[in-house]
């Protein structure tokens, strides 16, 4: 058993993960439940090729950054706590890039 | 359980910014809309038959804007003919992609587009300052070239009316930066919904109080297709200061921006603090609180192999002018 999640980088925020937008990432099923936080630890530790500063500061992404699951905005599903389930689809957009 | 809409009951997809209420998406996108009309509204931006330029950069806030103002004009009957007007700095790699981006708009919405270059207006490209320059004062250039630029464009397209997509975190941004730089009279104008009646093109912006983080999930939302790449040659420090500055007031209190463009519109000036006369250049007559505009001081400069010329303090290029015997 493994968490299967679809990441979508976008806005600019694609820059910091290797120009790629898309990642398909499996994680390993431990004894504790998947957050968003514990993803975003994961997602610095795996995906950030430098300047993690400019994704996460203070161990939530950057004010500036928007995230969403599946579709909906992670601020009306508790950010940081909400549970990870499998096939979710996280997007994270960017919106510190020119206009 | 899913949060529900405020409005309608309905699966909610986001939380506004401006009011925390959780909405779905087919009431958010309705609420978007008609406080952009309302505020269009209560400005009296527009009279019907205005022929009017939209800044369009192929970023976000501008291809969410010619969206709108389509869609608005189509539903209030505005009467406004549109146009889409980009600025092509001569950028490559930066402004011939983005400017793939507004072609497509142009298809997608049905808008004519017109393209204006800095070569043709200036004789100079960004790319070609750029290596007579360097890196340090070239948005000061850049700047100052495509104000001027969109009023040319506006003009050569007989628009009378020009709407950028300035956004409530940009305004709040410039309240900000005008305050640590003591421009006193920037920080009056720059919250200004209208700016440049005299002797320019009036200039709009109907996002005024739109909060970025709707313009963002509205384009998300609606899949519009813009284009997000950061201008090669602009670090603009000081801006991302601000910028950062902004959204972590933000994040704490979402009023914040709001809050903070309310406060820029209740400065009162004291009489006493002196304030530039605005006037026009005497060289090619766009509006300048100087004898000779920034533009034209700029271009002097490239033009005669100082391209240093321009840049700071008008007092201290004044005295730069005299010792070489410029007039």
């Amino acid at each position: 058993m493994s968490l299967n999640l679809k990441l979508e980088f976008s806005g600019g925020a694609e820059l910091l993960v290797n120009k790629v937008k898309n990642h398909d990432i499996t994680l390993p099923i431990s004894s504790k439940l998947w957050t968003l936080r514990g993803l975003l630890d994961w997602i610095k530790d795996n995906l950030l090729a430098e300047r993690p500063e400019l994704f996460i500061q203070g161990g939530s992404v950057r004010p500036g950054i928007l995230v969403l699951v599946n579709d909906a905005d992670w601020e009306l599903l508790g950010e940081l706590e909400y549970e990870l389930q499998d096939n979710d689809h996280i997007v994270f957009i960017s919106t510190l890039h020119g206009g | 359980m899913p949060v529900q809409c405020a409005a309608c009951g309905k699966k909610a997809i986001l939380k506004r910014p401006k009011t925390a209420d959780a909405m779905c998406r087919e009431c958010f996108y309705w609420a978007f809309e008609e406080e952009i009309h309302k505020t269009i509204i209560d400005a009296k931006l527009f009279t019907p038959g205005d022929k009017v330029a939209i800044g369009a950069s192929g970023g976000k806030d501008s291809t969410v804007l010619a969206y709108v103002m389509k869609a608005l004009n189509d539903r209030y009957n505005y009467r406004l003919d549109l146009y889409l007007l980009s600025v092509d700095e001569g950028i490559t790699g930066y402004r011939d992609d983005s400017l793939e981006t507004v072609k497509r708009n142009r298809d997608q919405y049905c808008l004519p587009l017109k393209i204006v270059s800095y070569e043709d207006l200036y004789g100079w490209t960004m790319d070609a300052i750029v290596k007579e320059i360097g890196l340090k004062n070239n948005c000061t250039f850049c700047g100052v070239f495509r104000r001027q630029a969109l009023d040319r464009g506006a003009m050569l397209t007989e628009c009378n009316k020009i709407v950028t997509g300035h956004n409530a975190d940009d305004i709040a941004e410039t309240v900000i930066m005008n305050i640590l730089r003591g421009d006193i009279a920037r920080l009056r104008r720059c919250t200004a919904i209208t700016t440049g009646q005299e002797g320019s093109l009036p200039r709009c912006k109907p996002f005024k109080y739109t909060y970025e983080k709707e313009i963002v999930m509205y384009a998300y939302f609606k899949k519009l297709d813009y284009f997000s790449t950061e201008c090669i040659y602009s670090p603009n420090a000081y801006r991302g200061y601000a910028r950062a500055f902004i959204k972590d007031v933000e994040k704490v209190r979402p009023s914040a921006i709001i809050d903070i463009i309310h406060s820029g519109e209740s400065l009162s000036i004291k009489k006493d603090v002196k304030m530039p006369v605005q006037g026009t250049c005497t060289r090619c007559g766009y509006v300048s609180s100087q004898d000779v505009c920034k533009a034209c001081l700029l271009l002097e400069g490239l033009n005669k192999g100082m391209p240093k010329l321009g840049i700071g303090k008008p007092h201290k290029v004044r005295k730069v002018r005299d010792i070489h015997g410029y007039v």
